[in-house]
């Protein structure tokens, strides 16, 4: 079983990977939209890749009002 | 490109198409991503007459898009809102009623084509853009693409035909929490739900498609045609009430309601109600 750490590492990994952003210019408590400036159609690239990744679903109502990588690790660790 | 109407390639202000190696190609290209208002649907109108056409030369159909964002964004929302603005609720009705008889025999026409029709889908793949990949016989799905029919977020429902083509084809689990929370899905629940027929690694579906077209080529058109009709009966009576349906909502104050505040929704986030 993974950590919250752990996944909120794994996404900040992907999220700077698919929106090609250098890794250390993200932090858990960051804004993703702001910080990879995305509009909500880009959010659900996001989604849909850490879904691909963690081999999970995300519905879109779990993520409403979610706007920081650390509460979005949380959402998805309870589906781990 | 050929400026006839009826041949093997063609280039419309929202669509191309063409023939090639026994499958008709038809790239959706309108900016942003391939919303479906009065323009795509003239295109569309032009493209059902080339299909028929081309009954005897080609055995597959693709439809996919060249838009990075995805495959269809669905309804052209702005121009609904725009045109419907100042109108009484009977006016709204019958305008949206006029579109949807003309969007209706366009989907029906494809899904009613005696060839094997693909919709080789990425990225975003909602509404009447979902709608258009149901009428077709195969959906095939690049691993990021994703499904949704936000339409109840604003006091709608699908109305392209999507609610009868998703019942004919997945279980009423799935029809009921795709229509009634509005959530999206990716292709690889998409595909374990029996909505989609292939996934394919990221930017290969068109590859993926092309290969799939291929092998439908080489089977005998007259065979293929009565075992599609066999498999794939049109549900003509619930798309009738679809619209009618559709029309009866688009007289409620909510859809109006529901499509100001999308328009004038600046957040970052409005497909996340």
């Amino acid at each position: 079983m993974k950590t919250l750490e752990q996944t909120t590492d794994e996404i900040l990994g992907l999220a700077a990977q698919h929106f090609k952003i250098p890794r250390n210019e993200l932090a858990p408590t960051d804004d993703f939209y702001k910080k990879l400036k995305i509009d909500s159609l880009r959010a659900l690239e996001l989604i849909t890749r850490l879904e691909n990744h963690f081999g999970i679903e995300l519905p879109d109502y779990e993520v409403q009002g979610v706007t920081d990588f650390h509460t979005l690790a949380s959402r998805i660790q309870a589906r781990l | 490109m050929t400026a006839s109407k009826t041949h093997l390639s063609e280039k419309t202000k929202t669509l191309s198409w063409e023939l090639k190696d026994g499958t008709i190609e038809l790239a959706l290209h309108h900016p942003l991503c391939n919303e479906i208002g009065t323009a795509m649907l003239e295109d569309l109108e032009q493209f059902v007459p080339a299909l028929e056409s081309q009954k005897g030369k080609a055995g597959s159909l693709i439809i996919y898009s060249l838009q990075e964002a995805g495959f269809s964004a669905g309804g052209d929302l702005r121009e609904l809102y725009t045109a419907s603005l100042g109108l009484t609720a009977g006016e709204r009705a019958l305008g949206m009623r006029k579109f949807l008889e003309r969007i209706h025999r366009v989907m029906n026409a494809i899904d009613a084509s005696p060839l094997m029709t693909i919709a080789a889908v990425h990225g975003v793949t909602f509404g009447g853009g979902f709608e258009l990949a149901l009428a077709c016989d195969l959906i095939i799905a690049d691993k990021m693409a994703r499904f949704c029919f936000p339409e109840l977020r604003l006091g709608l429902i699908p109305n392209f035909g999507g609610i009868p083509r998703l019942r004919r084809d997945v279980g009423n689990a799935v029809v009921r929490d795709l229509l009634l929370t509005g959530r999206s899905i990716n292709a690889t629940k998409a595909m374990s739900v029996g909505l989609v027929s292939q996934v394919a690694a990221e930017g290969e579906v068109l590859r993926v498609a092309r290969a799939t077209g291929a092998q439908a080529n080489k089977f005998d058109r007259t065979a293929s045609g009565v075992a599609k009709r066999f498999l794939k009966p049109i549900p003509h009576e619930e798309l009738r009430r679809e619209i009618d349906v559709a029309c009866e909502l688009f007289e409620k104050p909510a859809a109006m309601e529901g499509l100001r505040k999308f328009m004038e929704d600046k957040s970052a986030h409005p497909y996340l109600p």
